[in-house]
C-alpha cells in the first residue's frame, strides 16, 4: 500500500486523536468501577455516623457550636446573607418539615435541633461536583478539598439539608481567634462540616461530641455491632432528616 | 522603496522597548542579584535534600496535600527512611518559622505568588 | 473575510464604541468582585445562584435560534431560511460565548476554572454542560464561517461541513436538555424537580431564539441593503407562535401538578412567585408581568391578522423576549432557593455591581454579534451587488 503525504497526515492525526481521547475513556471506565464497588451489599468495614439525642440537648447551650467553629476557624459573620456555619440550631419544625403537625408534644415544638452535614451514604453534593472537590471517603465522611473547589456552588443547590456555606468574602477578618493548626478558608470556596477528620486522624473524637457535657452527641462506627452508636440505635427509636430523598443521611436523631 | 528608514527606526524602537527591563536593571545596578535566604531551623536536614527541595518543593507540597486531603494518608517516608507528618503549617513551618525571610524572599524575587497563605496560617509568633 | 468587520459606517463604529464603553464599566465592577469576592452580589447562603446563572440559563435558550432555521433549511429544504441560517448561527455563537462568560463570572475561584477539564467528572451535569456548550460553539463557528466563505466565492461549501450541520441539530437539543438537567436532578429543590424541565427549556428556547432573530432581521433590513426576506420572517413568526403556546401549556401543566397534588415542598415555591409568602413577595409583580406579557404575545401571535403585520409581529417578539427573560432569565433560578430547604424565606435582589457586570457581558455578546453580522451582511451585499 502506498501512503502519500496526505494519507500519512490523516493516519497520524487519527493517532493523535486517539491519544487525546484515551484519558477521557479511562475516567469513564473508572467511574463505572467506582459505582459498582459502592453498590449496596458490599461489606464496608467502617461507616462513621452520629446520634443526636435532642432530649439531652439543653436549650441555650452552644458548647458544640463554639467548639466546632473555634477548632475549624469558622468565621462569625453575623448577617444571614454571608454567614458560614458547620453546626447550628434550627427549630424542630424547620429541621424536620415532614414531621411537623399542630400538636407536636414532648416539648419539641419550636425547640432547637442541632444540625450539621449528614455525611450521606448517597450524597447528592458529591454527585454534582464538577471537579471532585467534594467526595466521599471510604469511612463515609463527605469531604471537601478546598484546594480544588472552583466555587460554582452546584453542591449548595444539590444539598437538601442546607448544610453548605459559601465564602462570599474573605473570612479571616471574622475569625476572632485563629487556630494555627487548622487552615482557614479563602474567599470563593464552599465549606462544611468534615466530621473532624483531622482530629480522627490523631485518635480524637469530633470536637462537638467532646464538648457536649450532656452526652447529647454520640459518634462512632455503625458497622461495628459493639459500638456505642449501634447500642443507642438498638435501644432507642431514631429518625433522620428527609429520609424520603434517598440520600441516606448518617445523623440519627432521638426526639 | 524609500520606507527603509522608517522600518529600521521602528525595529530599533521595538527592540528598545522589549529589552527595557534588562536595561532598567543594569542601569539601576540591580542586575542578577541572588536573594539570600536565612534558614532558621531546629533540624539540620530538611525532609529531602536541599537540591531536591529547592527545585521540587512545590510538587512535594502538592503531593502532600493530595495525599492528606484526598487519601487520608498523613505520614511521609523520606528517602532516608525518616517519617514525617505531612503538614505545611505544622511540619514545614515548624522549622522554617521565618516565612518572610525564607518563603517570601525567593517568591518575590521570582514574581510568584503562591496562594498557600490565603488559608494556611503563618505561626503567630513569627508573623511580620 | 474578517477585514469586512474593520470597514464600516459611523453608525457601526458608534455602536461598537458604545458597547465597548458598557463593557468597560462592567469590567471595572468585575475587578471589584475579583477583589472582594462574590459577596458583592445579592446572592446569599440561601439563594446561592442569582442573576449570572439565570442569564446563562436564558442565553442557552437564545442559542437555539440557529437550529430553528437550520433544521427547516437543511432537513426540509425550506429555501426561504437559506438566506438567514448564517444569522441564526451567529446568534448562537454570540449567546454561547455569553453563557460561558456568565459561568466564569459566577465562579468563586475563576482561576481554577480549568479544574473541570483537569479532573473530569462524568457524574456532574456541569461537566457535560461544559462539553455540549463548547461543542455547540465550535460547530456553529465552523459551519457559519465556512458556509459564508463558500457563498462569497459562489462555490458549494466543503463536503465535511454537511455532516457537521446534521450533527448541530441534535446538538442544539442537547445543550437545552443538559442545562435543564442541572436543575431537574436535584433532590430537595421542589421547584426544579420536574421531568418536563427539559421540554420547557426547549419550548421557551424555540420561542425566544427565533423572536430575537425576527427582531434582528427587521433591524438588518432597516439599516443595510440586505433583506432577510418577508417569507423567512413570517415563518419564524409561526415558529414563535407555536413554541410560545407550548411553553405556556407546559407551565400550566406544572401549575396543575403542583397545586392539585398539594405537596408543600413543591407548592411553596409557586405560592412565593404568584402570591408571596408572608410579607415576602418581591418576585410577585415580576411573575405577573411575565404572565401578562405571555398572554398578550399569544393573542398577537396566534391571530394571523396581527401576526402578518410586521410591525405587530415585531412588538409581539419584543413581548415574548421580555416575558421569557423574566420567567427563565430570573424567576426560574431564584425561586428554586425560596423558600430554602430549611423553610426560610430569604429574598434576593441583584446589587448595582452585579447588574453592571451582567450588562457588561450582554454588551460583549452584542459586540460579538455586531461584528459577526457586519461580516455576514457585507458578504451578502457583495454577492447581491
Amino acid at each position: 500500500m502506498k501512503i502519500d503525504r496526505r494519507g500519512f497526515l490523516k493516519i497520524g492525526g487519527l493517532g493523535i486523536l486517539g491519544v487525546a481521547v484515551k484519558p477521557v475513556i479511562d475516567v469513564v471506565s473508572k467511574a463505572k468501577l467506582a459505582e459498582a464497588s459502592s453498590k449496596k451489599g458490599v461489606l464496608v468495614e467502617k461507616r462513621l455516623a452520629m446520634v443526636v439525642n435532642l432530649k439531652n440537648c439543653k436549650e441555650g447551650c452552644t458548647d458544640c457550636i463554639a467548639a466546632c467553629h473555634g477548632v475549624h476557624n469558622v468565621p462569625d459573620i453575623a448577617n444571614p446573607k454571608d454567614e458560614v456555619k458547620w453546626i447550628w440550631t434550627e427549630s424542630y419544625e424547620n429541621a424536620f418539615p415532614d414531621q411537623e403537625h399542630r400538636f407536636i408534644g414532648g416539648g419539641m415544638k419550636g425547640s432547637p435541633a442541632i444540625l450539621l452535614c449528614n455525611h450521606c451514604d448517597n450524597p447528592s453534593c458529591v454527585r454534582v461536583c464538577p471537579t471532585k472537590a467534594t467526595f466521599k471517603r471510604e469511612d463515609g465522611i463527605v469531604m471537601m478539598d478546598y484546594h480544588r473547589c472552583i466555587g460554582c456552588r452546584f453542591c449548595m443547590a444539590a444539598c437538601p439539608y442546607g448544610s453548605r456555606s459559601f465564602n462570599w468574602r474573605d473570612p479571616r477578618p471574622f475569625i476572632k481567634k485563629v487556630n494555627p493548626e487548622f487552615p482557614t478558608r479563602t474567599k470563593g470556596v464552599v465549606e462544611k462540616c468534615n466530621f473532624c477528620e483531622e482530629r480522627l486522624a490523631k485518635g480524637l473524637i469530633p470536637a462537638c461530641v467532646e464538648s457536649c457535657k450532656n452526652k447529647a452527641l454520640v459518634f462512632g462506627n455503625v458497622e461495628d455491632p459493639n459500638s456505642e452508636v449501634r447500642e443507642i440505635l438498638r435501644s432507642n427509636y431514631t429518625i433522620r432528616r428527609k429520609p424520603g430523598l434517598g440520600t441516606g443521611p448518617q445523623i440519627y436523631y432521638i426526639v | 522603496m524609500n520606507n527603509r528608514g522608517m522600518i529600521i527606526a521602528g525595529i530599533i524602537i521595538f527592540l528598545c522597548l522589549i529589552t527595557f527591563p534588562i536595561w532598567y536593571n543594569v542601569v539601576g545596578g540591580k542586575a542578577a542579584y541572588t536573594p539570600e535566604l536565612k534558614i532558621v531551623s531546629k533540624e539540620k536536614q530538611c525532609v529531602e535534600s536541599t537540591k531536591y527541595m529547592r527545585s521540587q518543593h512545590m510538587q512535594l507540597l502538592n503531593d502532600w496535600r493530595n495525599s492528606v486531603v484526598r487519601e487520608d494518608k498523613r505520614t511521609y517516608t523520606a528517602l532516608d527512611g525518616k517519617k514525617y507528618d505531612m503538614s505545611l503549617s505544622n511540619t514545614c513551618l515548624n522549622c522554617h518559622s521565618n516565612k518572610a525571610d525564607f518563603c517570601d524572599k525567593c517568591h518575590n524575587y521570582l514574581e510568584v505568588t503562591p496562594t498557600c497563605w490565603n488559608c494556611h496560617v503563618v505561626p503567630e509568633e513569627n508573623k511580620l | 473575510m474578517f477585514e469586512k468587520a474593520l470597514i464600516g459606517s459611523k453608525k457601526y463604529w458608534g455602536l461598537a464604541i458604545g458597547l465597548l464603553a458598557i463593557m468597560g464599566v462592567g469590567a471595572i465592577f468585575y475587578l471589584q468582585q475579583w477583589n472582594y469576592g462574590l459577596g458583592i452580589t445579592g446572592m446569599s447562603r440561601d439563594v446561592s445562584w442569582g442573576l449570572y446563572i439565570a442569564q446563562f440559563t436564558f442565553l442557552v435558550g437564545v442559542a437555539a435560534s440557529a437550529v430553528m432555521v437550520v433544521l427547516p433549511y437543511y432537513l426540509h429544504n425550506y429555501k426561504a431560511f437559506g438566506r438567514i441560517t448564517i444569522l441564526g448561527e451567529f446568534v448562537a455563537v454570540a449567546s454561547v460565548i455569553m453563557c460561558l462568560v456568565f459561568i466564569i463570572a459566577d465562579l468563586g475561584q475563576p482561576t481554577r476554572a480549568l479544574n473541570i477539564v483537569l479532573y473530569p467528572t462524568p457524574s456532574s451535569i456541569l461537566f457535560w454542560d461544559m462539553i455540549v456548550l463548547n461543542g455547540y460553539l465550535l460547530l456553529n463557528i465552523l459551519i457559519g464561517w465556512n458556509v459564508l466563505a463558500s457563498e462569497r466565492k459562489s462555490v458549494p461549501p466543503p463536503a465535511w461541513v454537511k455532516p457537521l450541520i446534521y450533527i448541530s441539530i441534535p446538538w442544539a437539543v442537547s445543550i437545552h436538555t443538559v442545562t435543564a438537567f442541572i436543575y431537574a436532578g436535584l433532590p430537595g429543590r421542589g421547584f426544579w424537580l420536574t421531568a418536563i424541565m427539559a421540554p420547557r427549556f426547549l419550548a421557551s428556547a424555540f420561542a425566544g431564539g427565533p423572536a430575537l432573530l425576527i427582531l434582528l432581521s427587521l433591524i438588518i433590513r432597516r439599516f443595510t441593503k440586505f433583506d432577510p426576506g418577508k417569507d423567512a420572517i413570517q415563518n419564524l413568526g409561526k415558529i414563535v407562535a407555536y413554541a410560545m403556546s407550548i411553553n405556556v401549556f407546559f407551565i400550566l401543566l406544572e401549575i396543575f401538578t403542583v397545586f392539585y397534588s398539594q405537596i408543600p415542598e413543591h407548592m411553596h415555591h409557586f405560592e412565593y412567585i404568584f402570591a408571596g409568602l408572608g410579607e415576602h413577595g418581591k418576585l410577585v409583580p415580576w411573575m405577573w408581568a411575565s404572565v401578562s406579557l405571555a398572554v398578550v404575545s399569544l393573542i398577537l401571535l396566534v391571530n394571523p391578522i396581527t401576526r402578518r403585520r410586521e410591525s405587530i409581529l415585531a412588538l409581539a417578539c419584543v413581548i415574548v423576549f421580555f416575558s421569557l427573560w423574566i420567567e427563565k432569565g430570573f424567576v426560574l433560578v431564584v425561586t428554586g432557593f425560596i423558600p430554602s430547604p430549611l423553610g426560610r424565606v430569604f429574598e434576593y435582589t441583584p446589587t448595582v455591581p452585579e447588574i453592571f457586570i451582567t450588562l457588561g457581558i450582554w454588551a460583549m455578546g452584542f459586540l460579538i454579534l455586531a461584528i459577526l453580522y457586519k461580516i455576514a451582511i457585507a458578504v451578502k451585499e457583495e454577492i447581491e451587488a
